[in-house]
């Protein structure tokens, strides 16, 4: 029997053996990924709500989205999120490639050090989210300790003012993830071949040129890289900023994805927040492409 | 040998088999009940061993934090699950627990088992029990009186120099308030005192933005100053109500409390938050629920350091509801255990055991008994509040109502957003559009 099937699938080309071998993962991300999206596409254009169990569902047409769009509330969280995206994908990529150019140097203690910077990296976001409240805290948080120390500012109340709250999760994300940005671009700053530099040598190239037209041209694109995985994971940031502050103070840092949360598991607004969900996935997808074909120029030139 | 090995070895299986299958009968007789995670728990737990006991039915526990609590079970709810038979479900959901089918219709039970509603207080059964309100359609039983009220220093408010000097400063004792205003007096006359050598705060107030906290709060004022949700003549009409004059002096106030009278950082704040900054000794006064007065009276025994009292009265007296009912969920297939554990559960001996455990009963035997008063210092306050409470929407929709109420407020209150007139527009226009999708407008 087994002979047999040996004997079958010796007869069968390549292409049809690599079928069989993606067809199980094939099924599985249809199941897990493609239906649900198609499902949620469904829904989005319905007045579903999944909590009033033999409610009619009606075809409201584009009524969801058009009301997601006319909203300034969801505008508000969206600049919210662009706000939190820009500054802790800048502060990130600033100190990432700051730290990495800093441990790419051989010295005593680089691989401890090394894996010291990694470790915050490797906690839970909702963890994270928590013991900050407890470091925040205007009375006895080290944060605020720190901050006096150096100024007396008086008690800080990063989680409590409309002002720091903002900067509160992007000191926290940064915290968190400029780790994960300095090793990738550690890995991109040790892929670059040391002929280079000796060849700058040769060329009497100053130190400064030698970084602008040999170390970033050629860390750039792992840099970009790492900003495209922060992009996608900071767009969709919850637990950690929920955690935090909860969205506050108000709706200061509400994201748009913990205030579509809230419209879906909380108020179970389903069509209505399906059409949320379509609108956020369509915007990241489309930024998405668009940031992969620039970096795949850049990677080119 | 091979032979005695083999018998041996099926003797061995079977017994793992009959054990196995014993443990599931055991198991099959047991119930679950779902509930928030507090001190009230705890009491539960130790109550329900009774009915263990007499009726040989294990009861499980599943215990939410606060925070996650309506997130968790009306989750389970929505998605028709089976975990749990019993559910000791908040006020508010009484309504969507109706309407939606999510809890049994105990009327018939209740006829059944002799359990008359009468014999609970009028104010409990009304917003735990009925749906719509005040109709003779029971889903729950009474099982946890509750409302907001205040515990305070009441060494502080003893010492002779601090009485002298509020005396000089406000013109009558410093003592338990009679009102918002007495309450603000004192608030910031600890707002920054040094005590023993260490700065104290006015008050741990309810300031949270994630779940009902802010809510839960701003309202015990609201109702102070007299608010009411909507017409009383023409139901849903809220305009000119929840944001009448007084209602926005409420809110303002609820404003100036917590700018002048609460520690730094306490802008999250909810009930673990208030008695952790009551318990570390930083405020004079903290906001909470009866629920947790037991505990809080536990650590005082001679009942020196703490004083509790009743939310304070302003335009009219009146406090924050709290408290739960125990339903039967339509979707358990256990529905008769469950049902027995709720006719134990009313039982009057079963009452007055909860109340001594330090669960809060609603059965006018317990409440109604002549040392009541004087079982606890503040069984008094408890009485007196139970009178007096609102709620906040009961309707099927109360999260869709709760999150704006939610958001606005904390707005105002803590982000400092526009005023306070405004945030009870906003709530009111989301309001109206959640009771227009509703059928309900």
């Amino acid at each position: 029997m087994s002979k047999k099937l040996i004997n079958k699938a010796r007869g069968l080309s390549d292409k049809a053996i690599a079928w069989i071998f993606i067809t199980p993962t094939v099924l599985l991300l249809l199941a897990i990924n493609i239906y649900p999206l198609f499902y949620a596409i469904s829904m989005s254009f319905t007045n579903f709500y999944a909590n009033k169990i033999g409610k009619e569902i009606k075809w409201v047409g584009l009524k969801n989205y058009i009301k997601v769009l006319g909203k300034e509330s969801v505008w508000e969280r969206m600049q919210i999120t662009a706000n939190f995206m820009f500054w802790t994908l800048l502060i990130q990529a600033l100190i990432g490639l700051g730290l990495a150019l800093l441990l790419n140097k051989k010295f005593k203690g680089n691989e401890l050090l090394t894996t010291l910077i990694v470790l915050p990296m490797m906690l839970s976001p909702a963890v994270v989210g928590t013991f900050w409240t407890y470091l925040y805290n205007p009375q006895v948080g080290v944060f605020s300790y720190i901050m006096n120390f150096f100024y007396n500012f008086g008690p800080i109340d990063m989680i409590g003012s409309s002002v720091l709250a903002p900067w509160s999760i992007v000191i926290v994300d940064t915290w968190m993830w400029t780790p994960f940005t300095m090793l990738i671009c550690l890995a991109g700053l040790r892929s670059i071949p040391d002929y280079l530099y000796e060849a700058a040598e040769v060329d009497r190239a100053s130190r400064w040129q030698q970084f602008i037209y040999i170390t970033l041209p050629s860390v750039l694109p792992f840099l970009l890289l790492a900003l495209l995985f922060r992009g996608i994971e900071n767009f969709k940031m919850f637990d950690m900023v929920v955690e935090l502050t909860s969205g506050g103070p108000g709706s200061a840092t509400e994201l748009a994805s913990i205030q579509l949360k809230r419209e879906a598991f909380e108020k179970w607004k389903t069509g209505y927040s399906s059409a949320y969900a379509v609108i956020l996935f369509v915007t990241i997808f489309g930024f998405g492409n668009v940031y992969v074909k620039v970096m795949n120029k850049i990677k080119d030139r | 040998m091979e032979y005695y090995m083999k018998n041996k070895f099926i003797i061995l299986i079977s017994s793992l088999v009959f054990a196995l299958f014993s443990s599931t009968s055991a198991k099959s007789e047991s119930i679950t009940l779902g509930w928030a995670a507090w001190d009230p728990a705890n009491a539960l737990v130790e109550l329900s061993k009774g009915f263990t006991a007499e009726t040989g039915i294990d009861v499980n526990f599943e215990f939410v934090p606060w925070p996650n609590f309506a997130d968790r079970m009306l989750n389970e709810l929505n998605n028709q699950g089976k975990t749990f038979d019993l559910l000791i479900g908040d006020s508010q959901w009484i309504g969507g627990g109706a309407v939606y089918g999510h809890y049994v219709k105990l009327n018939d039970f209740f006829d059944q088992e002799g359990i008359s509603m009468d014999d609970f207080s009028d104010a409990t059964v009304y917003a735990y029990s009925t749906w719509p309100k005040g109709t003779p359609n029971y889903y729950a039983l009474p099982a946890m009186g509750d409302a907001l009220a205040w515990a305070y220093r009441k060494d502080w408010f003893d010492r002779p120099e601090l009485q002298s000097e509020f005396q000089a400063k406000h013109g009558y004792d410093l003592g338990v308030p009679k009102s918002w205003d007495e309450l603000y007096d004192m608030c910031t006359f600890f707002q920054g005192r040094e005590i023993d050598g260490q700065v104290r705060y006015g008050a741990a107030i309810n300031t949270e933005r994630g779940s009902e906290g802010i809510t839960m709060g701003v309202t015990a004022a609201m109702y102070a100053w007299g608010m009411q949700y909507e017409n009383p003549d023409k139901p849903y009409e809220m305009e000119g109500y929840f944001n009448a004059p007084h209602v926005v002096e409420a809110v303002e106030f609820y404003k100036k409390m917590y700018e002048d009278c609460t520690p730094p950082g306490h802008s999250d704040a909810y009930m673990g938050a208030n008695l952790d900054a009551y318990k570390s000794e930083t405020v004079a006064f903290q906001m909470n629920w009866y629920a947790f007065w037991p505990g809080v009276s536990k650590e005082d025994a001679d009942g020196r350091v703490t004083g509790f009292f009743a939310n304070p009265c302003q335009e009219t007296c009146a406090a924050t509801l709290g408290g739960q009912g125990l339903s039967v969920v339509s979707y358990s297939d256990k529905k008769d255990l469950a049902l027995e554990y709720m006719k134990w559960f009313a039982k009057p001996d079963v009452q007055a055991k909860w109340w001594s455990l330090g669960g809060y009963s609603c059965h006018k035997d317990v409440l109604g008994a002549s040392d009541f008063v004087d079982s606890a210092v503040y069984a008094q306050g408890f009485l007196d509040s139970m009178g007096i409470v609102k709620d906040f929407w009961q309707e099927p929709t109360f999260v869709e109502l709760m999150l704006p109420m939610q958001e606005h407020i904390h707005d105002y209150v803590v982000n400092g957003k526009g005023t306070a007139k405004a945030a009870l527009d906003n709530i009111i226009e989301e309001w109206v559009e959640v009771f227009e999708a509703d059928g309900k407008l």
